[in-house]
């Protein structure tokens, strides 16, 4: 399992947000999620341009197994989103913290970050999960 | 309380993802199901199936009873060893199970159930035997490694006792011998399995289970889970009890007509019920689906027809495919462009003539 990175914050369902040095915050799922979920197979991704809400559903993640909704960290407008992962979603299994972000949001309310769990009480609530 | 095989500390020492399967606690995949499922299309892999529940049936009117249990006819064995494939219904002609049964002798026959079912299976089987005079022994002490795949059968082979080898080579498909293993061990191999490979499974007392296992990964078998069982039987065009099948759907409406066998004079449990239903005429039917989009067929579901609604029952990506395919019950009668309901935008599929994959290779007009 690879190393979570001290600058991304998490929802509690594994989404990770990085704000980047443009403001806008790019939306992954955890190493820890993508090794749950097993192989990936398909993306569906949000539409550019669409508005998303905090804890609503964005994207949907279909691994072999079952479909699982990736819930956005922030509200803000869709400005970005992985095409690479229309071909290969596997990129996820291979990178879930780099290569395999999902989109990218321009967020309307930059408060809501601080709502997040940062990286160490993520590594904490994963743990408690293992358990 | 969840059960556990004697293999259990062996999947979790190999990293597998554990689940529960039907009361068991089971791997689903050691890492990637997709690299499992292609190991057994183009190589060897093996799955701990001990999960399932082998029954043992002893009696002087074993036949008899096998006559009067099964919707396939046990007549059809005629050799020692062989094996059959039967859905076992009730008088209403729903399925209590589907299950093999292996000839082992005028007094003695041997069927493997599903552990999911178990409970149900031996108080029906029990019940019914009691008639007969049967005598009815689960055999829990028996272990189950299913070993799959083209090259599967010679890393078998490799481990069985030279003095048996040749004999297990010549096994026919969808027949079983005993056999020494490794040390002497004693093997029921059944040249079965729920693939779409060639294979075997073997049936083994519990305490060799993990030297036998151990000597066919240090051959070359990689361990499968669960997951990629699941995917290939579907390829394979294998129903699956419980989601393509159970107490409510008679086996006219799960494409397994080809195991009722209408023999004359045979009063096997559930034949008035089918003999009804056929006449009347069955008015659902199980396709194949094929979505070439982009997207996941999964269970539940709907299905859209020009007769009406169906539902897909199982589901799922198709790795040797690289694309969704499903088992459907919908109403008979020309179906029409049919689309499939996911996340409420209609998708277009098209039925197709299963299985999918045979022997690594998509089928013709997959």
């Amino acid at each position: 399992m690879s190393e979570i990175p001290g600058d991304l914050k998490f929802n509690k369902s594994h989404e990770w947000a990085r704000v980047e040095d443009d403001g806008t915050v790019r939306v992954g799922i955890s190493d820890h999620a993508q090794s749950q979920l097993g192989d990936l197979v398909y993306v569906e991704l949000p539409e550019i341009g669409s508005s998303v809400e905090a804890g609503n559903a964005a994207a949907v993640l279909e691994s072999v197994k079952a479909a699982s909704d990736i819930y956005s960290p922030v509200s803000g407008e869709v400005v970005e989103v992985n095409e690479l992962l229309s071909d290969k979603p596997e990129t996820i299994n291979a990178d879930a913290f780099g290569e395999g972000w999902i989109f990218a949001v321009r967020p309307s309310d930059r408060s809501e970050l601080d709502q997040l769990l940062d990286a160490k009480a993520y590594e904490e609530l994963i743990e408690h999960d293992e358990q | 309380m969840t059960e556990k095989t004697v293999l259990n500390a062996t999947h979790r020492a190999l990293g597998a993802h554990m689940v529960d399967f039907g009361g068991w606690d089971m791997p689903v995949n050691y890492g990637s199901q997709i690299e499992e499922h292609h190991a057994v299309r183009r190589n060897a892999g093996m799955f701990d199936v001990s999960h399932m529940t082998i029954v043992d049936l002893h009696g002087a009117r074993v036949k008899d009873f096998l006559r009067h249990l099964l919707a396939n006819s046990i007549d059809k064995l005629k050799v020692t060893g062989k094996a059959l494939y039967s859905c076992m219904l009730n008088e209403q002609g729903g399925v209590i199970d589907d299950l093999i049964v292996y000839y082992l002798g005028d007094t003695f026959y041997r069927t493997v159930v599903n552990a999911a079912t178990r409970a149900k299976d031996l108080a029906w089987i029990t019940q019914q035997a009691k008639a007969f005079d049967v005598e009815v022994k689960e055999r829990p002490e028996l272990s189950m490694i299913a070993v799959q795949g083209p090259h599967a059968r010679e890393k078998v082979l490799a481990l069985v006792h030279e003095v048996d080898r040749a004999r297990i080579e010549k096994l026919a498909k969808f027949t079983a011998a005993a056999a020494q293993g490794p040390g002497g061990m004693p093997l029921f191999v059944a040249r079965t399995g729920y693939t779409g490979e060639d294979g075997f499974e073997v049936m083994l007392p519990a305490e060799h289970t993990l030297a036998f296992w151990n000597a066919l990964q240090a051959a070359g078998v990689v361990p499968c889970g669960l997951g990629a069982r699941d995917t290939l039987r579907l390829e394979a065009g294998m129903n699956l009890y419980g989601q393509d099948m159970d107490e409510t759907v008679s086996p006219w409406e799960a494409n397994l007509g080809w195991t009722i066998a209408l023999d004359a004079g045979r009063d096997f449990i559930g034949r008035k019920a089918l003999e009804a239903q056929k006449a009347a005429g069955v008015t659902r039917v199980m396709v194949g689906l094929v979505l070439d989009g982009k997207g996941v067929l999964r269970h539940g579901q709907k299905v859209l027809t020009a007769n009406g609604d169906g539902v897909i029952l199982s589901g799922s990506f198709a790795p040797t495919l690289d694309k969704a395919i499903a088992f459907a019950r919908i109403p008979v009668g020309e179906p029409g462009a049919v689309r499939v309901d996911i996340r409420g935008r209609e998708l277009p599929v098209h039925i197709v003539k299963y299985p999918f994959v045979r022997d690594g290779k998509p089928c013709d007009g997959i």
